[in-house]
C-alpha cells in the first residue's frame, strides 16, 4: 500500500491532490463527531454515574465508579446477552444457508432457472416490511384468538387455542422466524451480486477441466465471494446485537414470558424510559465493547485471504 | 474437434441428469415464495375484513370492509396517520439522498486521493461500521435535548451523512469496478475534482447508488428505536411509533380491521419505491459484475 502510493506520487512530480482527500472526507467526519462520537463518549461517561429519576426528583449525576457495571453483571445482563445471541443464531443459520443455496442456484448456468426475477422480487419483499409492522402482524395472527388459532380450531386440529406467545419456544421461535424471513432475500441478492462479479472465464475453464458444480462452488465461488460474506456476516451480527423492534413489539417491551425474549437493547430502552441514564449507559458500553470485539474478530478472519494476496 | 464433440455430448447428458435437481430447486423456491407472500397476502386480505371475520380464521377472499376500515382509521383521533406518513416520507427520503451522496463522496475521497491519513480514515470508518446507533442512544437523546432538537425530525435524517456501512459498500464497489484511469482522463480534460465526482463518478456508480438508496430508505422508514425516544408530540410521530402505540393500547378492545389497515398503509409507500427501483437493483447486480 505504502510503496504503491509512493510511486504514484513520484510519477505526478509534485502535483498533489491530497487536500481534496480531506475535503471529500470532511462532511462525513464532522457529522460523525457531532452525532455519533460525542454521544458515544457521553454515554460511556454517564455509565460511571448514578443518574436516574425517582418520582419527580432527579438523583445525581453522582460519580460512583464501576457500581453500575457491578450491578449489571450481578443481575440481569448475562441473561439478556444470552437471549440476544440465541435469537440471532437461530435466525441466522437458516438465513445464510438458504441465501447461499439460492444465490448458487440463481447464478448457475447449468440449472438455468426460469422466473428468477419474480423469485428475487418476492423473497426480497419481507425485507421491505417495517419490522414493527411485521411483528405487529405476527402478534395479531398468532394471538390467542387470532386467525391462526381460529383456523386450527375450525379445522378440528386443536380444541383449545395454542398460546404461542405464552411459551418460551413459541415466542423465541416466532422472533427468529421473523428475522429469517426479513433478511434471507436481502442476503441472497448481495451474495448473487458477488457471485456474478466473478469472471465467467473461471467457471468456463473449470467446466472444460471437468469440474462438477459442487467443486466449482467450493473452490471458485466461495473463496471469491469472501469479502461479501464478511459484509453479510458483519452487518447481520450488528443487526443481531441491535435486535429490538421485533421482540419489543411482539412482547410489548416486556420480553415475556418471564423476560426470556428480552434483548439487550430492549433493556437499554426500558432504562431510557425510566430515565435511568447511568444503567442505560453502562449497558450500552458493555454492548459497544462486545460488538466491537466480535466484529473485529469476524473482520480479521474474513479478510485474512485478501491480505495475504496483497502482501505477495 | 473430437474434444468439442465429447464436451457437447457430455453437456447433453448432464442436462438430462439435472432435470430432477431443477425440479427440486423449483419446489424449494415455491415454498419460500409462498411463505413470503402468505403473510403479506393475509395482511392485505385482513385489512378488507371486519374484526369478527378476522378472528374466525384465514380466508383467501377479500371482504367488503376495506372502505369502512379506512374511514375508521382516518377518523381515529388517537392515531395521526396522515402526519405519520408525511413525517416518515420526509425522514426516509432525506436520509437516502444525504446518505448515498455523502457516503459515495467519502468513499471516493479515500479511493481517489493519496493523503497522509487515508489509511487511518478508512480504518476508522471500518471500525465505526461495527457501532450500532443504539449504543450511543443515551448520549444522543440527552444531547438532542440540549440542542433543542427533541421533537424535531432533523436528528432523524441529518446523521445519515455519516453512514459507514454505505461508505464501505461504495468503496468495495469502486475497488472492483471503477477504473482509476477515468479520473486521470478527466483531469487531463481539465475537469475539476468536484465536477469529476458529480458528473463522471456518480453516474458510473448509479447501480450501487440505487441499491444503497433502497437499503437506507427502508432502514430509515423502519427505524423505530431512536424516533420513539425522541418524538413525543403527536404531529411529529412517524409510522413505526404509531404501530407501537397500537400494540400498547388495550389490544383486544381494538378494531382489528384498523390494525391491519394501519400495517398495510405503513408498507405500501415502500413497495411503490421498490417497484420503481427494483429494475435498478437487478441491473445493478448484473452491471456490477462487468469489470473494467
Amino acid at each position: 500500500m505504502k510503496i504503491h502510493s509512493g510511486t504514484a506520487r513520484s510519477k505526478k512530480k509534485g502535483i498533489s491532490y491530497a487536500k481534496w482527500g480531506y475535503i471529500f472526507l470532511l462532511p462525513f467526519f464532522v457529522v460523525f463527531v457531532i452525532f455519533q462520537l460525542i454521544p458515544l463518549i457521553s454515554t460511556v461517561y454517564y455509565s460511571f454515574f448514578q443518574y436516574f429519576r425517582k418520582g419527580l426528583q432527579i438523583v445525581g449525576p453522582n460519580f460512583i465508579g464501576m457500581q453500575n457495571y457491578a450491578k449489571l453483571f450481578a443481575t440481569d445482563l448475562p441473561k439478556y446477552f444470552q437471549n440476544t445471541l440465541l435469537l440471532w443464531v437461530v435466525g441466522f443459520i437458516p438465513q445464510i444457508f438458504f441465501s447461499l443455496l439460492l444465490a448458487a442456484w440463481f447464478t448457475s448456468s447449468r440449472l438455468h432457472l426460469r422466473g428468477q426475477r419474480f423469485f428475487k422480487t418476492v423473497i426480497y419483499m419481507p425485507n421491505l416490511i417495517m419490522a414493527a409492522a411485521f411483528s405487529m402482524l405476527f402478534f395479531a395472527l398468532f394471538s390467542d384468538n387470532g386467525p391462526v388459532n381460529g383456523t386450527l380450531i375450525s379445522m378440528g386440529l386443536i380444541k383449545q387455542p395454542i398460546r404461542f406467545l405464552a411459551s418460551v419456544s413459541g415466542t423465541r421461535g416466532l422472533i427468529a422466524f421473523m428475522n429469517f424471513m426479513m433478511w434471507f432475500g436481502n442476503t441472497t441478492i448481495l451474495l448473487m451480486a458477488a457471485i456474478m462479479g466473478i469472471n465467467p472465464c473461471l467457471f468456463e475453464a473449470a467446466q472444460i477441466d471437468g469440474a462438477s458444480g459442487n467443486q466449482m462452488f467450493w473452490h471458485i465461488t466461495m473463496p471469491l465471494i469472501r469479502p461479501i460474506m464478511a459484509y453479510v456476516l458483519i452487518t447481520s451480527l450488528i443487526g443481531g446485537l441491535q435486535m429490538f423492534d421485533v421482540p419489543q413489539i411482539l412482547t410489548d417491551g416486556t420480553g415475556s414470558p418471564d423476560r426470556t425474549s428480552m434483548t439487550m437493547v430492549m433493556y437499554i430502552n426500558n432504562h431510557m424510559f425510566s430515565k435511568n441514564y447511568g444503567m442505560a449507559g453502562a449497558t450500552s458500553t458493555v454492548l459497544f465493547i462486545l460488538c466491537a470485539i466480535l466484529c473485529l474478530l469476524v473482520y480479521f478472519v474474513m479478510t485474512k485471504g485478501s491480505r495475504d494476496q496483497e502482501v505477495s | 474437434m473430437t474434444d468439442t464433440v465429447a464436451a457437447s455430448q457430455n453437456g447433453k447428458k448432464r442436462k438430462k441428469a439435472k432435470s430432477p435437481a431443477r425440479f427440486g430447486c423449483y419446489v424449494v423456491l415455491v415454498i419460500l415464495c409462498f411463505l413470503c407472500l402468505f403473510f403479506f397476502y393475509m395482511l392485505i386480505i385482513n385489512s378488507t375484513h371486519n374484526t369478527f371475520q378476522i378472528q374466525k380464521g384465514f380466508t383467501f377472499l377479500p371482504g367488503r370492509s376495506f372502505g369502512s376500515n379506512f374511514r375508521n382509521l382516518m377518523n381515529n383521533s388517537d392515531i395521526p396517520v396522515i402526519s405519520g406518513i408525511i413525517n416518515s416520507l420526509i425522514v426516509s427520503a432525506l436520509s437516502a439522498v444525504l446518505s448515498i451522496y455523502f457516503s459515495t463522496m467519502t468513499a471516493y475521497g479515500i479511493f481517489a486521493y493519496n493523503f497522509k491519513f487515508r489509511k487511518a480514515a478508512f480504518t476508522i470508518i471500518l471500525l465505526i461500521m461495527t457501532m450500532p446507533t443504539q449504543i450511543s442512544a443515551v448520549g444522543f437523546v440527552t444531547q438532542m435535548q440540549a440542542m433543542h432538537l427533541r421533537n424535531s425530525l432533523i436528528p432523524l435524517f441529518l446523521p445519515s451523512i455519516a453512514a459507514p456501512i454505505v461508505v464501505f459498500f461504495m468503496k468495495q464497489y469502486m475497488d472492483s469496478s471503477l477504473p482509476v484511469e477515468i479520473i486521470e482522463a478527466a483531469r487531463i480534460d481539465g475537469s475539476g475534482e468536484f465536477n469529476t465526482f458529480n458528473t463522471i463518478i456518480l453516474p458510473i456508480m448509479k447501480p450501487a447508488l440505487a441499491v444503497q438508496a433502497i437499503f437506507v430508505f427502508v432502514a430509515a422508514w423502519n427505524n423505530y428505536f431512536i424516533p420513539a425516544l425522541l418524538l413525543d408530540s403527536a404531529n411529529k410521530k412517524t409510522l413505526p411509533i404509531l404501530i407501537a402505540q397500537l400494540r400498547s393500547a388495550d389490544f383486544l378492545k381494538f378494531d382489528m380491521g384498523q390494525v391491519y389497515m394501519l400495517i398495510s398503509i405503513a408498507i405500501i409507500p415502500v413497495i411503490i419505491v421498490y417497484l420503481f427501483l427494483s429494475k435498478y437493483i437487478v441491473q445493478g447486480v448484473s452491471l456490477g459484475s462487468v469489470k473494467g
